[in-house]
């Protein structure tokens, strides 16, 4: 498939946004995330750090040194360079999860939701590779995609003011887990025991984005 | 070493922030106002990014344990004594051990303080900065109380301190901070979703900076600006990045505001004046928008980096 043209955009006058497509979608995702590892790779002076989400990369750079022209046209380079090279394989990831009871509490309402036992919910979740397109809300949050369609459902109306770190939820057509405790308004279907994010922590991060989680029932 | 003996509501352990792990969802946090931490630091002669405290509503009051040479910068009514006596401000100030030194901050705006060598707080990923909702960086993670005790790093060079004591940064190279600031910004990203009436009428009204503002963002009230569609796949943002939900109400973003976000630009502010915004105080502060090029908001904030040269070297200085 010929790639959409790159479209770029000044966003304040210290970093570029820079869209490789408009929807959310792996293959589009994938030059997002692969031009972000250029980038901090090969790293070109007067560039700063990126921000990749579903389908655009925020690129910080530095006024000092560089006007917009100069960031545009290393970007510019960057993405040729990519088109050349073969994409680098994805990190795979195993994510132990005990479903439902007080680790999910809505793993009913996502069976009733989607007219199917809660073992079929289980089961479904757990039998399918996600990748994190992107992470944000809160340090080390990852959003994964896609969900099939029919274990999609809305948030809360009135979103949870504590969800405890490790919850796994649901929302549209993405899961996730909360790194940390905070607010939230997904619909928890269980909790990991692994620590997602530790400031301290070697590495502090369980996800990066690109990588494939599996999730699997743990026993 | 350096003894707190009484904490305002938000005395926090502040650098020039982490821009480095944006892509895993973490803030940058840091500075609001990076000119002044960064003027503090320069004064005691630090790098500019080493770390400080920045001292909100409430002040701060803390014990020298060793000989030091300090520095406070911020916006007025702000004021500093040493051992009771007034000391100016935007200077780098000899402080004797047992000596007092206290921030007085009876408004809404934020101070900064520097000490030659640095707050030798732990690097958390790869930053002092404290990030609040996060619960690391800083000091603990969390503001500062009485009975902290906070070591302080080892000077950068040989200098002496009565060669640093006395180095100020002149009035002409201050920012000009006030309550009713005009801010200016390029528009954009997402200038489209804005039919020109809306954009219009963001540059031509004034926006109070509401009470529920914190360190997150500033909620502006003011005439609304609602996006022709509040939908927008989410997305990389800078600090001063100003969203615009469906209710047209400007939310603009801060230092630790989420690296990504869901909802239209309108705009987002120059750098060289996100000094100005940060110290907007809430709930009394109003701000005014003037749309610049990229170029002219660049130029801005080489000018600005360049006047702060002046602490080192007072005869470049023209003004």
């Amino acid at each position: 498939m010929r790639a959409a043209p790159p479209r770029f955009r000044p966003s304040g006058e210290a970093a570029l946004l820079v869209a490789l497509g408009d929807a959310i979608a792996p293959d589009i995702n994938r030059r997002v995330q692969a031009l972000a590892a250029r980038l901090a790779a090969a790293p070109a002076a007067g560039l700063g750090a990126t921000v990749p989400a579903y389908c655009t990369l925020l690129v910080h750079y530095d006024p000092a040194h560089l006007d917009y022209a100069g960031a545009q046209a290393l970007v510019a380079r960057a993405l040729d360079a990519l088109d050349e090279a073969p994409p680098a394989p994805a990190r795979r990831v195993e994510i132990p999860v005990r479903y439902g009871g007080a680790d999910g509490p809505d793993l009913d309402f996502v069976a009733r939701h989607a007219g199917l036992t809660t073992a079929e919910v289980v089961e479904r979740h757990t039998s399918r590779d996600y990748r994190v397109f992107m992470m944000g809300f809160t340090p080390g949050f990852a959003y994964l995609g896609e969900l099939e369609a029919r274990l999609a459902v809305p948030r809360l109306a009135t979103p949870r003011l504590r969800v405890p770190a490790g919850s796994v939820g649901l929302a549209e057509r993405q899961t996730g887990i909360y790194p940390i405790d905070s607010p939230g308004g997904w619909r928890l279907i269980g909790r990991t025991p692994l620590r997602v994010f530790d400031p301290a922590g070697e590495p502090p991060f369980l996800l990066g984005p690109g990588d494939l989680v599996r999730f699997v029932v743990d026993a | 070493m350096l003894r707190v003996d009484q904490a305002g509501l938000l005395v926090t352990v502040q650098d020039l922030g982490r821009p480095g792990y944006q892509h895993y969802g973490v803030p940058v946090s840091g500075a609001l106002d990076a000119f002044a931490l960064r003027a503090a630091n320069l004064l005691v002669g630090n790098a500019p990014d080493a770390a400080g405290l920045e001292v909100g509503l409430g002040g701060l009051t803390l014990t020298a344990l060793a000989d030091g040479v300090w520095s406070i910068t911020g916006a007025a009514p702000l004021a500093v004594t040493v051992n009771d006596q007034p000391r100016p401000l935007w200077t780098a100030l000899y402080v004797r051990a047992r000596q007092t030194l206290q921030v007085h901050q009876p408004a809404g705006g934020w101070a900064y303080l520097a000490v030659r060598g640095g707050l030798a707080v732990p690097l958390v990923l790869g930053a002092r900065a404290t990030y609040l909702r996060g619960g690391f960086g800083g000091w603990q993670g969390r503001p500062l109380q009485a009975g902290d005790r906070l070591p302080i790093g080892s000077p950068p060079d040989g200098r002496a301190p009565a060669d640093l004591a006395g180095r100020t940064l002149a009035a002409s190279a201050r920012p000009v901070y006030g309550a009713a600031a005009v801010v200016e910004v390029v528009l954009g990203p997402q200038s489209e979703r804005f039919h020109a009436g809306a954009e219009a009428t963001f540059l031509a009204s004034e926006y109070a900076v509401r009470v529920d503002s914190d360190r997150m963002g500033f909620r502006l009230d003011g005439p609304a600006v609602p996006p022709d569609n509040a939908d927008l796949i989410s997305e990389g943002m800078p600090v001063g990045a100003i969203q615009v939900p469906a209710d047209g109400r400007p939310i603009l973003m801060l230092a630790d505001g989420p690296p990504t976000g869901g909802y239209p630009k309108i705009a987002t502010v120059a750098r060289a004046d996100l000094p100005l915004v940060a110290q907007c105080p809430p709930g009394q502060g109003q701000l005014r928008f003037r749309a610049v090029a990229v170029a002219d908001a660049q130029a801005k904030y080489r000018a600005q980096l360049a006047a702060l040269r002046h602490i080192e070297d007072p005869d470049t200085w023209p003004g």
